[in-house]
């Protein structure tokens, strides 16, 4: 069994706990860090392919690593905003849950201009 | 592979909509008002040039990035399909800009305000990423255009800034973020089996084996959850709920016709003969049950937006009929004919009457101060022009004469008839009387005679109304396609019996569904009994879909489901 192979048993390993994190886990923070978790595991399994492509002397397939980047560009940019808006519920409602089971507390006035 | 001459235009359909967003977000003040108008009007032109360009050459237009051609770069095509989308999508953006003037004009005396400021912006950043996706030649961009589409559609939903929306946000964005990290999984898959993510290439190295199989379930699915497909809608009536009504139109007309082009795409494009029988089938099956089901709740609901909200997840069903009708069962693959042109036509006459639908919804909400169905008595005279947007966009809708909705209808039955397909002629005549059921009742609610006089909190502007009404006749106006390329005898005689007759029933039977299901004061009689404990059926089972569990697993169940009916 080549490290390729390894790493890629293993992306499927975190994609699965990820998945299960995501769907299992009632707080959002946990959903975007479970998310977070899948996305590594994508990238772990386009590094094992970039392992397996390998050739001409090179370490590995370069158009996968590029891919790669941008991926992981694009999953950040995700969690920043899933961060952002989390942090903006917990300011205007003083919880951090999803569901609206709650008693909905005094409805702050429609801000237009906050900062 | 080349650049073809008129390639250049593709890539300002994209850029010029980005660098708006950029020169609006420096600029600051009012100028992101200014600059999106200005830039609605460059990039309506581009859309223009763009289909200009492709008829006069005939064939794709093709830009290579960079000068390299794939695999190892990255190529920009148009056909066809993304020369429709795109100039149908510059005209209802351009609608959707002119109706939110009204809405989101920054107040006097203040230099900026946050929302009118955020709601440019983010109109010009869903402009660019979809033509993105309409342009984009190969997987991975798309996956891209996606999540800028994704990122772009989520703050519109919470753009007054309340806990209520801030949650409906948050709710999206998760649920899109698994729905493109199933994708990007689908993608990697695909790459490593392929060695490309390039389509026309990628077609031509795709065989059905348990990979490509794979790749296939999770990429559907995913795409399915960001197009709030049954059973994976849960964001979607949270998000209506409370977004205005300029953002609902962004979101229901635009933002999941994104997702849904990628379905085409990726099933005709790189899977056609991937795709087995089974798997069309289960597609156009829960697209069936979402017409079915989501139209029952919208004649429960009790506010007009979320009515309207149900009813865009209904239409988004019948978006996913062509599927099973484009399979050529004696050839084994999809094919690109009458049903993908049938396709086409619900989508942008969908996408024109939803967001006229939202628009004339929005000016009812302002006048009146609520959109509450059971006091919408005497609107259709204290508002005419709305209620003629509302009307006619729901009589799009319906698939009766003069509209695209029912040229795609025709289209549909006759591929169904062809193929042998027969139980998919059923469910189309049922998705009419479904779909009428609703406009029915809007429509009867708004002609009633109030009690007293309606007294309008507040003047709305007749430009905004107007948009509203232009953006109706477009959507019915798309039947003057069968002046064109589509044959003339799909038009037969409105006032033929047979015609006459289809008509009727439909109308009748969707005002008899209005009827039974309408939500009304308590009533002991058995029928109203019966209404009411079905229509709670189909309302609660829905409640129960959007619990973000038994989404999740519904998640799963699907992509088990697409795996088990492509092996087969």
């Amino acid at each position: 069994m080549n490290d390729a192979t390894i790493f890629g048993l293993c992306a499927a390993v975190l994609v699965g706990l990820g998945v299960y994190g995501l769907i299992v886990n009632p707080q959002p923070l946990r959903k975007i860090l479970a998310f977070n978790v899948v996305g590594s595991g994508v990238f772990l399994l386009l590094g094992a392919i970039a392992r397996r492509g390998a050739g001409a002397g090179f370490g590995g397939d370069p158009v996968p690593q590029a891919l790669l980047i941008t991926g992981i560009v694009v999953a950040f940019s995700a969690t920043a905003l899933a961060v952002a808006l989390l942090l903006r519920l917990h300011d205007a409602t003083g919880s951090v849950t999803l569901s609206s089971d709650a008693p909905p507390p005094p409805a702050p006035a429609a801000d237009v201009d906050a900062a | 592979m080349t650049t073809t001459p008129g390639g250049l235009l593709l890539v300002l359909s994209v850029l010029v909509p980005f660098v708006g967003v950029m020169a609006g977000f420096v600029l600051g003040g009012r100028n992101p008002q200014r600059i999106a108008l200005l830039t609605l009007v460059a990039g309506l032109g581009i859309a223009l040039a763009i289909a200009d360009a492709y008829l006069r050459s005939g064939s794709a237009l093709v830009y290579l990035l960079g000068g390299w051609a794939p695999p190892l770069g990255v190529a920009l095509r148009a056909d066809s399909l993304s020369v429709m989308m795109l100039v149908a999508i510059a005209v209802v953006i351009c609608g959707i800009g002119v109706y939110a003037c009204a809405d989101f004009g920054t107040p006097e005396g203040r230099r900026e305000a946050r929302a009118p400021f955020s709601f440019w912006l983010l109109l010009l950043a869903v402009w660019g990423s979809l033509n993105l996706v309409f342009v984009s030649g190969d997987l991975f961009t798309l996956y891209v255009a996606l999540e800028l589409l994704t990122f772009a559609g989520v703050p519109l939903v919470c753009l007054d800034g309340r806990g209520e929306t801030l949650r409906a946000a948050l709710r999206y964005l998760l649920f899109a973020l698994l729905g493109s990290v199933f994708y990007l999984l689908g993608a990697v898959l695909l790459f490593g089996a392929c060695g490309t993510l390039d389509i026309p290439l990628l077609a031509a190295r795709v065989r059905p084996e348990p990979v490509v199989w794979t790749a296939a379930a999770l990429m559907t699915t995913g795409l399915l959850a960001k197009t709030a497909l049954f059973p994976l809608h849960l964001w979607l009536p949270p998000a209506h709920a409370g977004a205005p009504a300029a953002a609902s139109a962004v979101l229901s007309a635009l933002v999941v016709k994104g997702s849904w082009f990628l379905v085409v795409r990726l099933w005709f494009d790189v899977l056609p003969g991937v795709v087995t029988f089974s798997a069309a089938q289960v597609l156009g099956g829960l697209g069936a049950v979402a017409i079915a089901l989501f139209s029952v709740v919208a004649l429960r609901q009790q506010r007009l937006k979320l009515l309207i909200a149900y009813s865009t997840l209904a239409q988004i069903g019948y978006l996913f009929l062509m599927f099973p009708l484009a399979f050529d069962i004696a050839a084994g693959h999809l094919v690109r004919g009458d049903a993908v042109t049938a396709g086409m036509l619900q989508a942008i006459s969908h996408a024109t009457a939803k967001a006229a639908m939202f628009m004339a919804a929005g000016s009812i909400y302002a006048a009146l101060g609520h959109d509450r169905l059971a006091g919408m008595a005497g609107i259709a005279r204290a508002l005419p022009i709305s209620m003629l947007a509302l009307g006619l966009g729901g009589v799009a809708l319906m698939g009766v004469l003069p509209s695209g909705a029912y040229l795609a209808k025709k289209l549909l039955m006759g591929a169904a008839d062809g193929s042998g397909q027969w139980w998919w002629t059923w469910v189309l005549l049922a998705g009419g009387a479904l779909t009428s059921s609703y406009v029915v009742l809007v429509i009867a609610r708004a002609f009633r005679t109030p009690d007293e006089p309606v007294q309008l909190a507040k003047q709305v502007s007749r430009v905004a109304q107007s948009a509203a009404l232009a953006l109706s006749v477009c959507s019915v106006l798309l039947a003057c396609a069968a002046l064109g390329p589509l044959p003339a005898s799909l038009i037969a005689n409105p006032l033929a019996p047979k015609e006459l007759m289809t008509l009727l029933i439909t109308v009748g039977c969707g005002g008899a569904l209005a009827w039974f299901f309408a939500a009304r004061a308590a009533d002991a009689h058995l029928s109203r009994q019966v209404a009411r404990s079905v229509g709670g059926t189909f309302e609660r089972s829905d409640a129960f879909l959007r619990r973000w569990p038994v989404a999740g697993i519904s998640l799963l169940v699907v992509a088990g489901g697409f795996g088990w009916a492509l092996v087969t």
